[in-house]
C-alpha cells in the first residue's frame, strides 16, 4: 500500500518539478537586468543568485549564543510569494536563522545579534519595531509540535483571538479554514472542544499549522513542518504549501531532499553557521556548484 | 544465572512499601481512635443502676472500665477493675463522674423508667420522674403517669423557646444595633462641631423610638418567659434526693432502658444534629459548635481568596520578570524558609503589623466615632484570615513556580510567535497551564491553615463570639468580628475547661469535624484541579 503511495507522490513530484523549472526561467529572463545592480550592492556573497523582488533582505547576520557564533555572516534575499527551502546537516544553524526572521531569539538570555534583517524594506531589529505586530506578519510552525493545553477550536482561533476577532461566527470560519488548510479537518470536526493533547503528534503538528495559517501570516516559517508526519498527511502538507505560496512567503527547513526538491522554488544549503550555496532548487539539485552541496544534497554527506 | 536481588532493587521496594505501610497504620490508627471515642459520644446508652456491697446506690452511665492503678506503680498490675459511671445530676453532687471498684458491685440491674433529662444548665440529669405541676397545681404523679405528659409538654416548650430567640437574636438585635449606629452618627457630629444641635436632637428622638420599641419587645419578652417556667417538674435520684425544675430548661428527654435500637438513632442523629448546627452551652462542653464550624471555614475561605492571587502573582514574577540572578536566587530561598518559621511568630508579627499597624491607623481616620472602642484596630476574622494568607503563602509561590517551571518553553515561544504579548502569553498559557500545580499548592495552604491555631488565638480567635462574622445587618459581612474556631475550640474545650473529664468526648468530635472540614475542604480543591487537568492535558499526564 504504501509503495504506491508513494510512486503516486513520486509522479506528482515529476509533474510539479516541471512547473517549477518553467517558472523559475521565466523569472531569470524577465530581471536579468534589476539582477545585475544588486549584485554591484551585494558583493560580498559565496553565492550568485539575485532575487528581484525580495520581501525578506538578510544582510552580514551573525548569531552568537553566549559568545559562541550560531549563524555567521549571513546574506540572502528571499523571494516574496515563493517557497524557499533551507537544507544542511542538523545543528548548522536553520532553526536559529529562522527563528531570526521573528525574533523569537530575542528571548534567549545571552544572545547576541548583528547585521540587518529587512522584511519588506523595514529593518526588524529597529528599535521602533513592534515585535508582536512583526509576529504576526510572520508566522511559525515549530520543529516540534506545540500545541496549547486548550481545546482543538482555543487553539487555532488563539491568534485571530490576539488581533481583536470576537465575532464567533467569523472564528468559527477561520477556525474551519485553517484546519481544512492543514488537511485536520475531517478528523476534528466532531471533537472541536476536546483538549489539543489528546490529539496524535502527526496531528498535533497540523494543529500548529492551522494556528499558523489562521492569522493569515505574509510569511510563514516552517521548521521541518513534516518530520512527524506519515506520507499521505506529508503530501497534504506540501500541497498546501504549493497553494500558500501563491500569496505567502514561505520559508521551509527540511532534512527531505525530495520534499525539499519538490516543493521549494528555491534552497539555501547551510554548513556550520554559513549559507554554503543559494539558488534556484534546480540548480542546488541537479547542477550544485559547491562540492559540499554536491555531496550533501546526494546523500554522500558525512 | 543467580538473580541479584539486592542490585535489582527488590529490598528497596520493600522499603518503600513498608514505608508507606507504616504511615497508613499510623495515620488509621488516629483516625480510628478519634471516631471510636468522639461518635459514641452521641449514642444514649443505657442507664445502670449499681449496688454496692455497703448498701449504697449509683445510677447513671457506664463510661468507662479500666485496671484498678496502684499508687507508685507506673503500670497497672492489679487485677481488679474498676468502672467509670457517669452520674451527671452536677447540681446535687457537684461531680458528673464516679469511679466504683468492680469487686465492691453487689448487682447492676437497668430499670424500664429511668429517665435522662438534657438540660441547657447542669449538664444531664438521672433518676425517676415523680410529678408534674402546672401553675403549682400537679397534673401529673408517678413516672407512668407523667412520661406521656411531659413527652407532650416538651415540643411546646422548644417552640417557645425558639420564640425568644427569635426575639433576641433578631428583634432586640436589630434594636441595640439601630441604637449603636444612631449613637455613633451622634457622635460624628459633636466631632464636626458644626452648628448641627437640631440634627442631633433629631436623632436623639429616633433613639427614644427605638428603646420604646426595645421595652415592647423586652415585655413580650417576660411574658414568655413566664410561660417556660409555668410548668415544673420533680425528679428523685437514686438517693432519694428530690429537684425540682422547670421543664423550660429540658433540651431532651428520654428513657433508653425500655428504647429500641430504631429509637436510639433517631437521638443519636438529633443530637448529632444538635452538635454540628447548635449554639455552645455551658462554656462550650454542651451544645453545638456551629459558630466554630462557620468561623473556620469562612477563614480558610478567606485566606484562599487573599493568598491564590498573592502567591501566584509573586511567583509569576520571579519566574516570569525578575531578571533571575543572584538576588532572586536569594528571594526564593528566603521564601521557602519563610515556610519554616513558627506559625506564632506570624502572629506576633500581625498582631503588630495588622491590628496596631493597619487596623488602628483605619480606626483612627474613618471609625474615630467609635473610639476607644477599636473596630479593625482588635483581633478579628480578617486579621486572622490574612495572618494565616501570609504564613501559607511561601506553599503557593513555591507550587506555582514549578507549576511555571513546567510549561514547555516551546508552548511559551508558540504563543509568543503568534504575535502574542509577554503579558497575554502569561495570562493565557501560562497560568492555565500551571493551574492544576496551583490548586495543589492552595490545597496544602488549606491544609495548612486549617490546622493551625497557634496565630489565632492572638489574632482573633475567642472562646465564645456574640455574633457570626455574616448576618443580616448590612454590610452582612463583617470582618472586623471575633469568630470561633474548632482548634481553638479542642484547646479550649480541653484544657480549659472547668469539666474536663464532661467535655472530654467532645474534643474527639470536634476533632473528627475539624479533620472532616479539611478533607471536605480539600476535596473541593482537588475536584476543581482534576476537572481542570481532564480540560487541559491527557488523562494522567
Ligand atoms: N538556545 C540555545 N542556546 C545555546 N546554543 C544554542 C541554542 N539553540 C541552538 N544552539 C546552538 O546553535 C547551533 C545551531 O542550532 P540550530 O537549532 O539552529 O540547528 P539546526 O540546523 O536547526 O539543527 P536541526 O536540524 O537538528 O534542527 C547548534 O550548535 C546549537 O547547539
Ligand atoms: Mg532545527
Amino acid at each position: 500500500m504504501e509503495v504506491i503511495l508513494n510512486l503516486a507522490s513520486v509522479q506528482g513530484n515529476i509533474l510539479k518539478y516541471n512547473q517549477i523549472l518553467k517558472k523559475s526561467d521565466q523569472l531569470i529572463k524577465q530581471n536579468l537586468e534589476d539582477k545585475k545592480q544588486d549584485s554591484i550592492r551585494k558583493e560580498g556573497r559565496s553565492h550568485q543568485l539575485e532575487i528581484s523582488d525580495p520581501i525578506v533582505e538578510i544582510e552580514n547576520l551573525t548569531l552568537e549564543y553566549d559568545g559562541k557564533p550560531a549563524i555567521i555572516d549571513i546574506l540572502i534575499d528571499i523571494p516574496k510569494n515563493h517557497a524557499t527551502a533551507v537544507i544542511g546537516p542538523s545543528g548548522c544553524g536553520k532553526s536559529t536563522l529562522l527563528r531570526c526572521l521573528n525574533r523569537l531569539n530575542d528571548l534567549i538570555d545571552g544572545v547576541t545579534i548583528e547585521g540587518s534583517v529587512k522584511i519588506s524594506g523595514e529593518d526588524i531589529y529597529d528599535s521602533n519595531i513592534d515585535v508582536t505586530e512583526l509576529r504576526k506578519r510572520v508566522g511559525m510552525v515549530f520543529q516540534k509540535s506545540n500545541p496549547f493545553p486548550k481545546s482543538i477550536y482555543e487553539n487555532v482561533a488563539y491568534g485571530p483571538r490576539l488581533s481583536g476577532i470576537k465575532n464567533s461566527t467569523d472564528l468559527d470560519e477561520i477556525v474551519e479554514n485553517s484546519l481544512n488548510g492543514a488537511a485536520l479537518w475531517e478528523e476534528v470536526k466532531d471533537r472541536l472542544g476536546e483538549s489539543a493533547l489528546s490529539l496524535s503528534g502527526g496531528q498535533q503538528q497540523r494543529l500548529c499549522i492551522a494556528r499558523a495559517i489562521a492569522v493569515e501570516p505574509e510569511v510563514l516559517l516552517m521548521d521541518e513542518p513534516c518530520s512527524d508526519l506519515d506520507p499521505i498527511a506529508t503530501g497534504k502538507i506540501e500541497d498546501l504549501i504549493t497553494e500558500l505560496k501563491q500569496n505567502y512567503t514561505i520559508v521551509i527547513v527540511t532534512h527531505n531532499m525530495q520534499q525539499a526538491a519538490r516543493v521549494s522554488d528555491y534552497t539555501a544549503f547551510m554548513y556550520l553557521g554559513r549559507i554554503i550555496e543559494y539558488d534556484i532548487t534546480e540548480n542546488i539539485f541537479l547542477r550544485p556548484t559547491n562540492k559540499q552541496t554536491e555531496d550533501y544534497v546526494s546523500g554522500k554527506f558525512g | 544465572m543467580k538473580k541479584n536481588s539486592w542490585k535489582s532493587g527488590d529490598p528497596f521496594i520493600w522499603l518503600t512499601g513498608l514505608s508507606l505501610v507504616f504511615s497508613l497504620i499510623m495515620i488509621g490508627g488516629l483516625l480510628f481512635l478519634i471516631m471510636y471515642k468522639g461518635l459514641g459520644f452521641f449514642w444514649p446508652s443505657d442507664i445502670a443502676v449499681i449496688e454496692l456491697n455497703d448498701g449504697t446506690y449509683y445510677m447513671g452511665e457506664i463510661s468507662n472500665r479500666e485496671k484498678k492503678p496502684e499508687p507508685g506503680e507506673a503500670v497497672a498490675k492489679n487485677k481488679d477493675s474498676r468502672i467509670q459511671l457517669k452520674i451527671g445530676n452536677r447540681d446535687l453532687y457537684g461531680l458528673d463522674f464516679k469511679w466504683i471498684d468492680e469487686n465492691q458491685i453487689k448487682s447492676i440491674e437497668y430499670p424500664k423508667d429511668a429517665v435522662v433529662l438534657e438540660r441547657l444548665e447542669w449538664g444531664n440529669m438521672y433518676g425517676f420522674i415523680k410529678g408534674i405541676r402546672s401553675d403549682g397545681t400537679t397534673i401529673a404523679t408517678g413516672n407512668v403517669e407523667s412520661w406521656p405528659v411531659l413527652k407532650s409538654l416538651l415540643p411546646k416548650t422548644h417552640e417557645i423557646h425558639k420564640e425568644i430567640k427569635r426575639i433576641e437574636k433578631k428583634k432586640i438585635g436589630d434594636i441595640n444595633y439601630n441604637i449603636s449606629q444612631l449613637r455613633l452618627q451622634i457622635r460624628k457630629l459633636e466631632l464636626e462641631r458644626g452648628e448641627n444641635k437640631s440634627s442631633i436632637k433629631k436623632l436623639e428622638e429616633k433613639i427614644e423610638d427605638q428603646n420604646k420599641l426595645f421595652q415592647e419587645e423586652e415585655s413580650k419578652l417576660t411574658s414568655l418567659y413566664k410561660q417556660l417556667n409555668q410548668n415544673r417538674i420533680t425528679i428523685s435520684t437514686i438517693d432519694g434526693r428530690e429537684k425540682e425544675m422547670s421543664i423550660g430548661t429540658i433540651v431532651r428527654a428520654y428513657r433508653p432502658n425500655s428504647m429500641s435500637i430504631f429509637e436510639k438513632l433517631l437521638i443519636y442523629f438529633s443530637k448529632l444534629w444538635e452538635f454540628v448546627s447548635g449554639n455552645p452551652r455551658e462554656a462550650n462542653t454542651e451544645g453545638g459548635v456551629f459558630p466554630a464550624i462557620f468561623g473556620t471555614v469562612l477563614m480558610v475561605v478567606i485566606m484562599s481568596i487573599v493568598v491564590l492571587p498573592f502567591g501566584v502573582l509573586a511567583a509569576l514574577y520571579l519566574r516570569e520578570y525578575a531578571k533571575q540572578g543572584l538576588l532572586v536566587r536569594i528571594v526564593r530561598i528566603c521564601v521557602n524558609n519563610l515556610a519554616g518559621v513558627p506559625s506564632i511568630v506570624f502572629g506576633i508579627f500581625a498582631v503588630g503589623f495588622f491590628i496596631y499597624g493597619i487596623g488602628g491607623t483605619i480606626d483612627s481616620l474613618f471609625f474615630k466615632e467609635s473610639l476607644p472602642t477599636p473596630t479593625l484596630g482588635t483581633g478579628g476574622i480578617l486579621w486572622a484570615s490574612l495572618t494565616l494568607a501570609l504564613l501559607t503563602v511561601p506553599v503557593v509561590i513555591v507550587a506555582t513556580e514549578e507549576g511555571l517551571a513546567a510549561v514547555p518553553r516551546a508552548v511559551k515561544e508558540g504563543s509568543l510567535a503568534l504575535g502574542a504579548t509577554k503579558f497575554e502569553t502569561t495570562w493565557k498559557v501560562m497560568i492555565p497551564s500551571a493551574m492544576p500545580a496551583i490548586l495543589t499548592g492552595v490545597i496544602l495552604a488549606i491544609a495548612r491553615a486549617t490546622g493551625e491555631v497557634a496565630p489565632l488565638m492572638i489574632t482573633g480567635v475567642v472562646k465564645l463570639a456574640p455574633d457570626l462574622p455574616i448576618d443580616s445587618h448590612f454590610p452582612f459581612i463583617h470582618l472586623e468580628r471575633k469568630f470561633m474556631h474548632l482548634g481553638f475550640h479542642i484547646y479550649d474545650v480541653g484544657f480549659q475547661s472547668p469539666n474536663v473529664e464532661a467535655a472530654k468526648p467532645m474534643i474527639f468530635t470536634t476533632t473528627l469535624l475539624l479533620i472532616l472540614i479539611v478533607v471536605i475542604l480539600n476535596l473541593t480543591a482537588i475536584i476543581i484541579r482534576n476537572y481542570l487537568r481532564k480540560k487541559y492535558t491527557l488523562p494522567g499526564v
